[in-house]
């Protein structure tokens, strides 16, 4: 099914209304949704955030053009909220994060694999990598801190072991900026990838960032400082992809067209007919915001949207397990070390790299990511049970022995 | 040891600001309230308990075994799935229950323990039989021809109440006693968690199953009863601590 971004125009900005009870639904249930339904919500959250963000930044900038940034905001305010209160209460905030790295890990390798330019594609590998990691440096929290298992989460879609060492990925800045594209020669799908992963990371980095300080756990607190200065690393990475020479209005439009095709990825793919409503919906309000900026951009700069815009929507992000993708990576890639833009062998980077002294300054105290997993396998209903029957064995499962029906 | 009752700053009553209180009370006095009453949120909240579904379901066996097993207590009128929830509540809570006293063993290790407090070797016993018990109701579950690994909805309130216990254990900060406490929050809990699977193993014509888990109640009464008798003589140490006059001072 094709989407014409240029012939369908979507629901009119002014037509877009909420009120507080259709902001707060009903939300995904943690055990029984699928675990792409909630990595679309996490996804989508992310985008939304960064689609604020930046229209508060455009409106700081620009005089003419505050009350349309600040009436298309609203809308994407109220979207933001309707998606993100779509997560459940009973599900930690530990637990959340265990989904987030999900996101992290099948999302990138899904747009590295629709990627044509192959050094954003190798960008997008060197940090599905990093995120790897976090993802078993967390679930060791969860299970040490909190005995749960986190494939209650991952619903065994995405591995648990270790990536690129967390306690490696620590780098001076000048590792951590790359090429950005050419806005005239790129494809719109190297645009809408940069943009999406840029909300993605940035997303996690503010959720970590807020929710650190929410463990009591010492160790919890240190992770998520550790974790939290990678995902900045991110933002920075995936920023510096974009092209600093778009204008604000060209980037407004990238910015339109990366919300419709995400949630018209959503809205394909989505199993939860509750959420797929969510998802029609708001590509029909993206369009009218997508509308609504054209407009400016024919009026204001006197192009044609077309210049930026793809005829059609390229192929969606894949929501499904990229398991055998991101080995594929892991086995050949995981040494890979930047100087400066550029990818090569740990082996080549030398000994006066900056991010030597980065490295060695921060790890310091030790490392929290190396503490909190020391000796953690993934193992399925948490190393605990691993232990118990241990411990049951031993003791010869007891006076009675082996629990019978 | 470490005392949470010393005689400090605490800037959170009102008393602690005479001048500024009054202005508070007085303002607050003068201002027209909000029209309705408190009972308006009862209303939004049954009305979102109408409107909304539950937290989610108990997945059917995923063995032949299992469906085999369900089909007959189904057969017999038994609530197969309730006993599934319940006996995954069970495993849930007995896992948070040993990261709670390893938390707890490393603040031992931390503030040591005072007249009629627990020992080390105490502690490592609890946790111990904490996993034991783990090893029983995964037993039982693989017996069902359950799943052990499955987080029944049961299983998942008992993680969330179970969040502020850890945060308690964990939290650099806090007291022995203040620990003690959240133990005892879990012990009481446990005790009747055990008391009706057991029970609920026994109505459904699972008596050796009901057995073991009436040997794992008995354990666990001791556990209450050590956690209880621990928390008598914090305050015991306390008393003796303010009637010789002693200022609490930080281990």
């Amino acid at each position: 099914m094709a989407l014409d971004i240029f012939k369908e125009t979507g629901v009119p900005l002014e037509k877009q209304e909420f009120d507080w009870r259709d902001l707060v639904r009903e939300p995904i249930s943690k055990l029984d949704d699928d675990a792409f339904t909630r990595v679309r919500v996490i996804l989508m959250n992310g985008i939304e955030n960064e689609s604020w963000t930046f229209q508060h930044q455009f409106h700081r900038m620009n005089e003419a053009l505050r009350l349309p940034l600040a009436r298309v905001r609203r809308a994407e305010q109220h979207q933001q909220t309707v998606v993100n209160w779509l997560l459940p209460a009973d599900q930690s905030v530990l637990e959340t994060t265990i989904a987030y790295e999900q996101v992290a890990v099948e999302v990138t390798a899904s747009l590295a694999q629709n990627e044509v330019d192959p050094y954003v594609k190798q960008v997008l590998d060197f940090g599905l990598l990093e995120d790897f990691d976090h993802l078993y440096r967390y679930s060791a929290l969860l299970d040490r801190l909190e005995g749960k298992d986190a494939n209650n989460i991952l619903q065994s879609y995405t591995d648990v072991a270790p990536g690129r060492p967390t306690k490696e990925e620590h780098r001076d800045p000048f590792d951590d900026l790359r090429e950005h594209y050419d806005h005239k020669r790129a494809a719109p799908i190297t645009k809408i990838n940069a943009l999406t992963i840029v909300a993605a990371e940035q997303q996690t980095r503010n959720y970590y960032a807020t929710v650190g300080n929410v463990y009591a756990d010492p160790i919890a607190r240190q992770l998520y400082a550790e974790i939290s200065s990678i995902e900045e690393q991110h933002v920075t990475q995936y920023g510096s992809l974009i092209d600093p020479r778009e204008t604000w209005l060209e980037k407004w439009l990238l910015h339109e067209v990366t919300e419709v095709y995400n949630y018209f990825g959503c809205m394909q793919q989505e199993t939860n007919p509750r959420i797929k409503a969510i998802w029609e919906r708001f590509v029909q309000y993206e369009l009218g915001h997508l509308h609504v900026v054209m407009d400016l951009f024919r009026r204001v700069e006197n192009r044609d949207p077309a210049e930026v815009l793809p005829a059609t929507l390229p192929e969606t992000i894949s929501f499904k397990s990229q398991r055998d993708y991101v080995r594929n990576i892991l086995e050949t890639q995981v040494d890979l070390r930047p100087i400066g833009t550029q990818f090569v062998d740990k082996s080549q980077v030398p000994s006066s790299s900056p991010s030597h002294a980065y490295r060695a300054r921060v790890n310091r105290e030790g490392s929290p990511s190396e503490l909190v997993s020391a000796g953690y396998r993934y193992i399925p209903g948490t190393e605990l049970l691993d232990r118990a029957r241990v411990l049951r064995g031993a003791n010869g499962h007891g006076s009675r022995g082996r629990v019978q029906a | 040891m470490k005392q949470a009752s010393g005689t400090g700053k605490n800037a959170t009553g009102i008393g602690m600001s005479p001048i500024d209180s009054k202005k508070l009370i007085e303002y607050a006095l003068r201002a027209l309230p909000s029209a309705g009453s408190e009972h308006a949120m009862e209303e939004v909240r049954e009305a979102f308990t109408l409107d909304t579904g539950v937290i989610g379901s108990v997945p059917p066996p995923s063995s032949l075994k299992g469906m085999a097993k369900m089909a007959l207590d189904a057969v017999k009128g038994n609530k197969a799935t309730i006993f599934i929830d319940k006996l995954g509540e069970r495993a849930a809570f007995e896992r948070t229950g040993t990261r709670l006293y390893e938390a707890m063993l490393a603040k031992y290790d931390a503030l040591g323990s005072y007249d009629g407090g627990p020992t080390r070797e105490r502690l490592e016993e609890i946790r111990d039989e904490e996993l034991e018990h783990l090893g029983i109701v995964n037993e039982a579950i693989l017996a069902l021809g359950g799943d052990p690994t499955v987080m029944t909805p049961g299983a998942d309130i008992v993680g969330v109440q179970g969040i502020g216990l850890v945060q308690v254990l964990t939290d650099p900060r806090t007291t022995m006693d203040q620990c003690l406490s959240s133990l005892l929050v879990a012990e009481l809990t446990d005790n009747d968690g055990w008391e009706l699977l057991a029970n609920l193993a026994e109505a459904m014509g699972h008596t050796e199953m009901a057995q073991a888990f009436r040997e794992a109640l008995d354990a666990e009464e001791t556990h209450l009863d050590d956690v209880r008798r621990w928390i008598v003589a914090t305050v015991g140490e306390a008393a003796s601590l303010t009637s010789s006059g002693s200022e609490a001072s930080p281990a």
